[in-house]
């Protein structure tokens, strides 16, 4: 047992403060004050000790965070898919990618993407043709990635390619952290259905990966890949926006981080949309007066009951995975699932409220567009991060434990049939 | 408030399971709809007496155990899951929290005790199960004498205690009387679902005792406690069809490999997952939010709306997934169906708990 399991809430609360006491200043750079923060342990504490944590469990480090926004703390960076990266290096990588890669995701000097789906294989992942080669001691990598998100400002990517075309798919793959700013790596931007252009394609040309950033081995790269996964759909996809704090705040610290929010959040304005914004639609149904009709309140009060129980689920199964219960807990996957059913329904009802006026977009459309965008948002949601029918085939097979489909994809990769 | 259960709570559940696992299998559960009390009173009497059952959730000074809305969930999910066939329902529910919510100390004292034992069997008298709005225009009282009809009540063919909400013109009463006085007939109505007995009462003069003052506050509070404890029944009827169809088709082979391997069944069952798992997670959060008088105040419409649309929905697809012998008597499954459906419509429509808590929203103006 560690010593931190000892530790009450009441102490830890006490060891914050008294740590932000002495180190809290407003008035540092954005990038000064992270180095403190990181450093100090503070930023990441269910992280183990070795690397920028305190082996804290969940509610230690809520207490932790809790006392963070309560003070207006700025906290690491967050944005975009670095989360997915950290934690699989966190999870997988070797000593030396971790003090090479962690703290700078952390205070914001690297930010990253995810080089997975490629034109010919997305839900069918393991199915990938991107081919790296080790060539005179370093990694030489050849091929196309799609439906990258934030690849245009990336510095870093974590990338999935086949280091073996004679294998079964699932065992030729390797997992790599390359550098994004090399002649070999091409981004592109791609614009989505509803205007905005926060994917990417990239073609890869003889790019280049040093032998040390490939994480857990050569052909281990489909158990990498599955710990990002899991971790996406944990957590709701591949990047939150956030909104920054509360309340006015004052110092430096402060404006660099407004300013670090509002770009990295500037291709992703439409995420929250994309989830139906639930929370408008009461209010509008009110001021409409569309509350008045009965159709409207059967299918608001539908809405109502899925989103509620969602939310109630998760934290049951949060409150079974805290307790140590052996029972699978579908969390993941169902919960991703819950939210493209609470999407769909969430524009359904805000269609109705609107009538006729559903036709209109733009700025001087219902919510400053907002409910526009979110019409032509949700669609993605059921798509990224693994489709639904995925999440489905997840669930059926390994939580209720159905029989596996005939499978068409066994024997030696380069004898299967696939799109090129 | 409580976001998970105890241990204790944990090993009630499994006492209650153990018990109708051994008490409550589909033979006997057969036997119970086919005979006229509907029950098997030995059975009943040992869950009184051994378990303790009825009176988990009434007050230690009226003769029960002092629990609350939680533990009484705990054991209504177990009756659902097992289809246990009792008068639980009607006595130790509806009857126990129209006495808690309306009547006065007196009652409680002389009935409640009797309620917990299982010794009396009462059930509670309304002239409508559809919603609390419209009860009141079918049972009147003057002068101390009741005439009227209700046309459903539960298990009201072996009830030795009548409770019933009546006008009294100046508003709803709580009346008491035994199941056998003068002036009242019972005649049993054939139920679509035979393992819920239901009987059609009919008073003529009949004398009565009043216990209590309704109002529409106590009115729906009581029809809140008694509409979370059915949507526990239902989530543990509902996962019980989850369960035993996901088995059913792991072993059914057609087209030389079992009906599970799919895709047009899994999806099915994927989506039947994710509904039993929000709908428990609500339920529930209920039953904790009725015992710590927080929570939103139209959560109990709420999840009687959830529970009964998941419930249909995995009966539907039980029986679909079963194929021809599904919709076969032998077969077990349509017991559940018919639970299924006669508890969508029994304490107002899943269309009704929607309009009652979009009520309730409009009126506080948030969620
Ligand atoms: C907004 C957005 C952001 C994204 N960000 C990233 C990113 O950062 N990095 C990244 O690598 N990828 C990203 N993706 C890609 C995403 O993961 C893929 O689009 C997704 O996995 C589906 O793959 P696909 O597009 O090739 O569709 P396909 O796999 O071709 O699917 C087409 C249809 O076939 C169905 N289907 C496929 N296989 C099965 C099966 N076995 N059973 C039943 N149905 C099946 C699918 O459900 C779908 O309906 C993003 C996508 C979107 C929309």
């Amino acid at each position: 047992m560690s010593e931190t399991e000892n530790l009450t809430n009441e102490s830890i609360a006490d060891a914050v403060h008294a740590w932000l006491d002495a180190n809290w200043n407003a008035d540092l750079s954005l990038r000064e004050w992270r180095e403190i923060l990181v450093d100090g342990g503070w930023a990441t504490p269910h992280w183990p000790q070795a690397f920028f944590g305190r082996d804290f469990n969940q509610e230690q480090s809520a207490v932790v965070s809790k006392i963070f926004n309560q003070r207006g703390i700025v906290p690491v960076a967050q944005t975009g898919p670095r989360r997915l990266a950290a934690e699989t290096i966190l999870a997988m990588g070797n000593d030396d990618q971790k003090r090479r890669y962690l703290r700078p995701i952390l205070t914001g000097e690297h930010s990253w993407c995810q080089l997975f789906s490629e034109p010919g294989s997305g839900s069918d992942l393991a199915g990938l043709s991107t081919k790296a080669e080790m060539i005179d001691g370093q990694w030489i990598v050849n091929g196309q990635k799609v439906w990258n998100t934030s690849a245009h400002h990336a510095d870093f990517g974590v990338l999935v390619a086949r280091t073996d075309f004679d294998l079964p798919k699932h065992q030729g793959i390797s997992y790599f952290l390359i550098d994004m700013r090399q002649p070999g790596v091409e981004v592109r931007q791609l614009k989505q259905m509803n205007g905005h252009a926060s994917f990417n394609e990239v073609f890869l040309t003889d790019a280049v990966v040093a032998a040390n950033n490939l994480v857990g081995g050569e052909g281990n790269g489909w158990a990498v890949a599955k710990t990002t996964l899991s971790y996406e759909r944990r957590m709701g996809g591949v990047t939150r926006s956030f909104g920054g704090l509360r309340g006015k705040r004052q110092g430096r610290v402060y404006d660099e981080y407004a300013q670090e929010v509002r770009i990295a959040n500037e291709p992703y304005t439409w995420y929250p949309q994309r989830q139906g914004r639930v929370d408008l639609v009461l209010p509008r149904a009110q001021q409409t007066g569309a509350i008045q009709d009965p159709a409207v309140r059967q299918e608001m009060a539908k809405l109502i009951c899925m989103s509620k129980g969602a939310m109630l689920a998760s934290e049951a199964a949060e409150a079974k995975r805290k307790s140590g219960s052996n029972e699978l807990v579908p969390a993941g996957s169902i919960g991703k699932l819950a939210a493209s059913v609470i999407a769909r329904q969430a524009a359904h009802v805000h269609t109705m409220i609107s009538g006729a006026d559903a036709m209109r977009s733009g700025p001087e459309s219902a919510e400053e567009g907002m409910v526009a965008e979110v019409l032509v948002s949700v669609p993605a949601i059921s798509i990224a991060g693994g489709t639904d029918e995925i999440q489905r085939n997840i669930i059926a097979e390994r939580v209720l434990g159905m029989p596996t489909e005939t499978r068409a994809d066994t024997g030696p990769f380069r004898d299967i049939k696939r799109n090129d | 408030m409580q976001t998970e259960f105890s241990e204790d709570q944990e090993q009630f559940r499994t006492m209650v399971s153990r018990f109708l696992q051994e008490k409550s299998q589909p033979t006997a559960v057969r036997q119970c709809m086919e005979s006229d009390a509907g029950y098997d009173a030995s059975v009943w009497q040992q869950l009184c007496s051994e378990v303790g059952l009825a009176g988990t959730h009434i007050p230690e000074a009226y003769g029960g155990f002092g629990f609350g809305p939680v533990e009484l969930g705990i054991a209504a999910e177990e009756m659902g899951r097992y289809l246990y066939c009792g008068p639980f329902f009607s006595s130790a529910v509806m009857a126990a929290y129209a006495l808690l919510h309306n009547a006065d100390e007196a009652a409680k004292d002389a009935l409640l005790p009797g309620i917990a034992a299982g010794t009396t069997l009462a059930t509670l008298v309304l002239d409508s199960l559809d919603a609390p709005a419209k009860i009141g225009s079918g049972l009147a009282v003057a002068e101390g004498r009741l005439s009227g009809t209700a046309p459903l009540v539960v298990d009201a063919h072996i009830a030795t205690q009548l409770l019933v909400i009546a006008n009294h013109g100046a508003g709803l009463g709580l009346y008491s009387l035994p199941g056998d006085s003068s002036g009242v007939s019972v005649e049993t109505v054939p139920a679509l679902d035979p393992t819920r007995k239901l009987a059609k009462v009919e008073f003529a003069q009949a004398a009565v005792e009043q216990i209590g003052e309704v109002s529409a506050d106590s009115l729906n509070t009581t029809w809140d406690f008694v509409c979370v404890a059915l949507a526990h029944e239902m989530i543990g009827g509902a996962r019980h069809l989850l369960d035993s169809t996901i088995e059913y088709t792991k072993m059914r082979y057609q087209f030389g490999r079992p009906i599970g391997s799919f895709q047009g069944l899994k999806h099915r069952c994927a989506d039947l997952l994710m509904e039993v798992e929000m709908a428990t997670a609500a339920v529930h959060h209920a039953a904790r939010c009725l015992d710590a008088g927080e929570g939103e105040p139209y959560v109990a419409s709420m999840v009687k709306a959830m529970a009964s649309d998941t419930y249909m929905k995995a009966a539907k697809e039980a029986i679909q997934m079963r194929g021809g012998i599904g919709f076969t008597w032998e077969e077990d499954t349509h017991l559940w169906y018919k639970r299924a459906k006669s508890s969508e419509v029994f304490m107002g429509t899943p269309n009704l708990h929607r309009e009652r808590m979009m009520g309730v929203i409009e009126a506080q103006g948030s969620l």
